[in-house]
């Protein structure tokens, strides 16, 4: 049997012997990943509790100021300001406040890319499977003893295939596809396994990247694409990171695009997934656009389509949240930020904005939000009685334009697109 | 003799200490332990004492990555949890820390909120208040290395390895 997983041919790649599902291994990871949230606790750790002074190889870590930032009080600028001077002591990449959020910034830079092995403090790490790597979310402890000993331990996941036929109709794009697996799946349908998802060669990058950093939704170890299509233009792929069809995997599910309806995930589960028809009409007081799942150029393309030369709904607000700097220069590089604006939206620092209740637009009591984000868990955004539904970009615009959950096919100057377009994204 | 704390399937980490309790929102002097389950289960910021169980359905701990979650059950001094089944990042969480993670589905189906147990996690021995014995399966070998030696620091500290690594 010498056919392999795209988790276990990285895996093996990564100890430098072939290794498959089940297996214990030690991993010196390509990357290690800390954010601004968990830093402190991780320095703290890995000085304290594990007795290490210093970073093993500082290469191998990048930190990303994103989750609070700018900083929202002076507890979170002093925290900062740790990680600031630790950076430096220790002569470690960091992307600071604005750049961006980690999972954006770190394809950006062409830190994630195929056939690394990438670890972060974060559990949307598997975001990095959208440019074929093996990436995978851990505690403080974890990122800690792997930032002092340069190591990590992983058991080798087994591999549920997604195998994706047909293109998406009108108005739906790859967050219905996120949505429709967690609604299939469920919140632990992946857990301890590495989803592959096949049949999507023609999906540009921005699509792979909201389906990856949903694999945590399902309970998932790592998201990983094949580096087909759109990566393939983009990034250098090694010739040994190809798709064994018949390698030996745990399930298999087959997903019909021709099938799904724009979907919503209503409050407070991710996996509580409707038809955006069991939901329309809802009212709705704040749109949410952002997240690593949903705040990219096209994402805030799409969303300027529906919105253009309207208004948004009376009494509704909208926050804009780009997931970094360059989506940001891309969005104001033609009229879509200006086309957004124009409509009434708020624009806030690229990052992770108001996903986890910090700062930015924090929800308060019985406030009901629609957000492109991953994540409604009660009390997610701010207070416990608020309540958050998630969708898809177009459905975010369509909404904010009625102040009620609505169908982006029923608005009438909206003439959308199938959403392969893989050729209209902007060159930075 | 240490209380059951009874949960249902898919509690996930905001629950178990909301974001906006995270370690570094706290002001001084105020300590995660005091916040675990602060909105999903008042009753338990408030009453839970050191030894006793929290005992869950499916996933127990799905959702954000952050050991604060299981730090604060930690600092709690909770005993262990027993749970249908676990989120993968919280159930590594858990053991890098210390704290016994029991997969034993029928002993949570017989176990109710409030039951008073005795429960030696090392033999994997628990007796309710009405005196029925139930055997809890040992966890990974890994796992119980780990939460032998105190938690991962600590292991690696004492062996300068890897559980499992030569």
């Amino acid at each position: 049997m010498s056919t392999f997983t795209l988790a276990e041919k990285i895996l093996s790649h990564a100890v430098g012997r072939s290794v498959r599902a089940g297996e214990m291994i030690t991993v010196r990871p390509d990357v290690i990943m800390a954010h601004d949230s968990l830093t402190p606790a991780i320095i703290k750790i890995m000085r304290e509790r594990l007795g290490v002074a210093h970073v093993a190889d500082p290469s191998q870590v990048v930190m990303v100021m994103d989750h609070v930032a700018p900083a929202s009080n002076v507890a979170t600028a002093n925290s900062q300001n740790i990680i600031r001077r630790f950076a430096r002591e220790e002569n470690l990449r960091l992307f600071e406040v604005g750049r961006g959020i980690c999972h954006q910034v770190l394809v950006e830079e062409q830190i994630a890319r195929p056939g690394r092995v990438i670890i972060g403090s974060d559990s949307h790490s598997t975001s990095y499977g959208a440019v074929g790597a093996f990436g995978t979310g851990m505690g403080s402890t974890d990122i800690a003893v792997a930032m002092g000993t340069g190591k990590t331990w992983v058991r080798v996941p087994e591999t549920i295939r997604v195998r994706v036929h047909g293109r998406f109709r009108p108005g739906v794009d790859a967050k219905d596809l996120a949505l429709w697996l967690a609604r299939d799946m469920g919140l632990a349908g992946a857990t301890y396994a590495a989803i592959e998802y096949l049949g999507l060669e023609w999906l540009p990058l921005p699509g792979r990247q909201t389906l990856a950093s949903m694999a945590i939704e399902l309970g998932g170890k790592a998201g990983i694409f094949p580096a087909d299509g759109d990566v393939a233009r983009r990034f250098d792929v090694p010739d040994w990171l190809t798709v064994d069809e018949d390698a030996q995997i745990k399930r298999e599910l087959h997903i019909y695009l021709d099938e799904i309806e724009p979907q919503v995930a209503v409050p407070h589960s991710v996996d509580d997934v409707v038809d955006i028809s069991q939901i329309a009409g809802q009212p709705v007081d704040v749109v949410f656009l952002g997240t690593c799942t949903n705040g990219r150029y096209e994402d805030m393309r799409t969303a300027a389509e529906i919105l253009q030369g309207q208004r948004l709904a009376p009494g509704l607000r909208m926050l804009v949240t780009p997931a970094s700097s360059q989506e940001l220069q891309k969005a104001i590089g033609d009229d879509t930020m200006t086309t957004l604006l124009a409509a009434g939206v708020t624009l806030t620092t690229p990052g992770c904005g108001p996903c986890m209740g910090r700062h930015q637009g924090t929800l308060g009591d019985g406030d009901v939000c629609l957000s492109t984000g991953n994540r409604n868990f009660k009390g997610r955004m701010g207070h416990p009685s608020s309540q958050i539904y998630l969708a898809s970009p177009a459905v975010a615009a369509a909404t904010a334009l009625t102040g009620r959950i609505t169908d982006p096919r029923t608005i009438e100057e909206y003439r959308p697109q199938t959403t392969d377009h893989s050729d209209s994204r902007p060159v930075v | 003799m240490s209380r059951v704390w009874k949960f249902g399937s898919d509690v996930d980490t905001d629950q178990i200490v909301p974001g906006r309790y995270a370690p570094f929102m706290l002001k001084e002097g105020q300590d995660v332990k005091d916040y675990a389950f602060i909105e999903a289960r008042p009753d338990f910021a408030r009453n839970a004492r050191p030894g006793d169980v929290i005992v869950a359905g499916k996933n127990f701990g799905c959702g954000s990555s952050r050991e604060y979650a299981p730090e604060a059950l930690r600092r709690r001094q909770i005993g262990g949890i027993i749970a249908v089944s676990y989120a993968r990042i919280f159930f590594r969480n858990a053991i890098n820390l210390g704290i016994p993670v029991i997969e034993a589905p029928d002993v949570v189906d017989a176990l109710e909120d409030g039951m008073e147990i005795e429960v030696k996690w090392a033999s994997g021995q628990l007796k309710s208040d009405s005196g029925q014995l139930f055997e809890l399966p040992p966890m990974p070998a890994f796992a119980t290395e780990i939460i032998a030696a105190g938690g991962l620091t600590a292991f690696v500290r004492k062996y300068g390895r890897f559980p499992g690594e030569k």
